[in-house]
């Protein structure tokens, strides 16, 4: 057993790390230091993070491999993009400054609930499902929010009462511009820890054990007294709602939507980087999440030989490493502290860890 | 009425492309459970080699569909490189989790190879495939294309059920799809037969290319990815392992399909648009697993603790 006053150390040490972390992104985005392309790159990994980590919740921990979470980005997106929409035109919180940050806060909030509820519907008949069917409904679900959607009169073109039904979607009602997106890069951030942190306590908690009891072995844990088909449902929707989340960060992102952009092709980019970063693990998909999206920006020129290298070795990781980079492994800052310290310290840290 | 019937044969047309892309999907799915997502890919395979091809064919005077032939070989050798380079080696060391990551990673490879290859701009292919008169039953015209579809797909399937049912090799492939281990030991060859497995299932997928290529002849690395998902669907719709399953999934959901493209607009008063119909075919997949998860033609079977 670690002793409650080693934990309060551990989680003060990293709230110091995290609060010293979001300190300089504070400031060199306040400061606007970054050229609109890093901003741009930084926003993206942001999604990438909260995506990936959602996506690993279904698909490491609670071991169902879901192939439609772009479905619940974009409903997110558009549920933010249409809200915001609707308050500017309505004059309801439509300044600049402090209103667009509770505009933006309303937005996401509702965003996360919506794709929450949209993760229960879909969740409950999807994941009777096991396996590849799941996989397969998952994607029929994905691309059902998409067609429906681009077929939403409301919900393209100009949007609302000015709309067509159309694929795309040009006014936003969030779009910030490059200053503004620089501005919210420490609220990206914030978010975006936020996010994490509550995936990571929640894998951590009692529902969270359940979950990869249920991954683990599904017949076992039924027996066990867990309810399984809550569980499932549970961790679903509450992945889709961080879904739903970084849709809305989306939304703000760009000028415009395009429901073409956010298909299946999306729901499996956002896959790669869980398989990358390891199914299972936390620490793989964050940084899986920023190395691909890096990646991605800096390749922009050779965007038709990334997609073909990024298949390859895919194939070459399911060969030879299967688990991924990183496997399970979580990163600990004050595990490796120990080890920097001096060997046994962090040896026997270890030791109590798995004990 | 003969509206209905024109709609009715022009599902029946798209609905045996299903078939046979299905019947790909199925027989790879019974031997080795594995959702084939690069079968789709398959099709697009076909479908260039049918672009190179049929200049070469015309040149020597002979019709276009026979381009099909070199399609099939394309095809069936695409297939089964495919399963010996990916499938196989992460078959024998993964989970059925990294076979279907690695079957989709296979898909994307393919599609991104062509378009790398051929660029993302559709190909057209300017000859007509097949130039055959049309049919003129009372009010409905059933133009030659299509008779010539429907007609090639009910030879393929009939062929394919004989080679299932009367050969040593489709017996072998049956008894693996049964039982792998049984098999293995009464001295069946596994993988050469998941190996022919693949190349039967590429070359149908080739001939669907064929089939689709002659009504939209238009050609792009992302043809298949769509026709595929459709072609799956029909294959879990009439029970996914199972021979005449897919070709009842396929001509079901070509049915469905071009039905509802016509008629959804007037019968929901405007609601459910024809801009849906991909919609439609995957709400008939979640009913369909949701009420019977085996399909139509499938039994539900037990789970072993």
């Amino acid at each position: 057993m670690k002793m409650p006053q080693e934990i309060k150390k551990a989680s003060t040490m990293n709230l110091i790390a995290v609060a010293i972390l979001l300190g300089a992104i504070a400031w060199l985005g306040f400061a606007q230091v970054f050229s609109s392309y890093i901003v741009g790159i930084f926003w993206l990994s942001c999604i990438g993070i909260i995506m990936a980590t959602s996506l690993n919740l279904t698909n490491g921990f609670l071991g169902q491999m879901a192939l439609g979470h772009a479905g619940f980005m974009l409903i997110g997106a558009y549920t933010s993009a249409l809200l915001s929409l609707a308050m500017v035109r309505a004059d309801v919180l439509a300044g600049e400054g402090v209103q667009q940050l509770i505009r933006f806060v309303i937005c996401i909030v509702a965003s996360a609930l919506l794709a929450g509820l949209f993760g229960i519907l879909v969740g409950i008949p999807a994941l009777r499902l096991r396996g590849d069917y799941l996989a397969i409904i998952t994607l029929g679900f994905g691309e059902i929010i998409r067609v429906v959607i681009q077929g939403i009169p409301w919900a393209g073109a100009d949007g609302l009462g000015q709309g067509s039904a159309s694929p795309v979607l040009y006014k936003t009602g969030l779009g910030f511009n490059n200053a503004t997106k620089s501005h919210y890069m420490f609220f990206i951030a914030l978010l975006t820890v936020l996010c994490v942190a509550v995936i990571l306590t929640f894998i951590r908690s009692r529902f969270g054990r359940a979950i990869i009891s249920i991954r683990d072995d599904e017949i076992a844990s039924a027996a066990s007294g867990i309810d399984t088909t809550f569980y499932k449902v549970m961790g679903f929707a509450f992945s889709a709602m961080f879904a739903g989340i970084a849709g809305s960060i989306f939304a703000a992102c760009y000028s415009s939507l395009n429901t073409g952009n956010m298909g299946f092709m999306a729901s499996v980019n956002y896959f790669v980087m869980v398989v990358f970063g390891g199914m299972g693990s936390i620490t793989g998909s964050i940084v899986a999440a920023i190395g691909l999206t890096t990646l991605n920006e800096a390749l922009r020129s050779f965007d038709e030989y990334r997609m073909l290298v990024y298949s390859v070795v895919l194939v070459l990781m399911m060969i030879f490493r299967p688990t991924g980079l990183m496997g399970t492994y979580e990163f600990s800052l004050t595990k490796t502290l120990g080890r920097f310290r001096g060997k046994g310290a962090g040896k026997k840290q270890e030791e109590e860890v798995q004990a | 009425m003969s509206e209905f019937i024109q709609q009715a044969i022009n599902g029946l047309r798209m609905g045996s492309v299903y078939a046979l892309i299905a019947l790909g999907y199925t027989m790879v799915y019974g031997i080795i459970r594995l959702i084939n997502f690069a079968h789709g890919d398959f099709i697009m395979v076909g479908a260039y080699t049918m672009i190179f091809v049929i200049p070469v064919m015309l040149g020597f005077g002979l019709p276009a569909w026979t381009a099909v032939a070199a399609a099939v070989i394309v095809a069936s050798a695409v297939g089964v490189t495919t399963e010996a380079v990916a499938y196989r080696p992460v078959r024998k060391r993964g989970t059925r989790m990294s076979a279907l990551i690695t079957a989709i990673a296979m898909s994307l490879f393919l599609e991104n190879l062509a378009q790398v290859l051929f660029t993302s701009n559709p190909r057209v292919i300017k000859a007509s495939i097949f130039s055959l008169p049309a049919v003129q039953i009372g009010a409905v015209k059933i133009d030659g294309t299509t008779l010539a579809t429907i007609a090639i797909a009910a030879v393929t399937m009939v062929g394919l059920q004989l080679f299932i049912h009367k050969t040593k090799m489709g017996r072998a492939m049956r008894a693996v799809s049964e039982d792998k281990q049984a098999s293995i030991l009464m001295g069946i060859n596994v993988n050469r037969t998941i190996t022919l497995t693949f190349a039967i299932g590429s070359a149908l997928a080739a001939v669907a290319a064929l089939m689709y290529c002659a009504q939209y002849p238009s050609v792009m690395p992302t043809m298949g990815s769509m026709l595929g998902l459709k072609a799956f669907v029909a294959a879990v719709l009439g029970g996914i392992g199972i021979m005449p399953g897919a070709m009842l999934g396929g001509l079901t959901i070509g049915l469905v399909e071009s039905l509802s493209k016509a008629y959804s607009a007037t019968l929901t008063g405007g609601i459910i648009t024809s801009a849906f119909s991909d919609a439609v075919v995957f709400g008939i997949l979640i009913i369909v697993l949701l009420v019977k998860p085996a399909g139509i033609l499938g039994k539900n079977q037990g789970e072993k603790v």
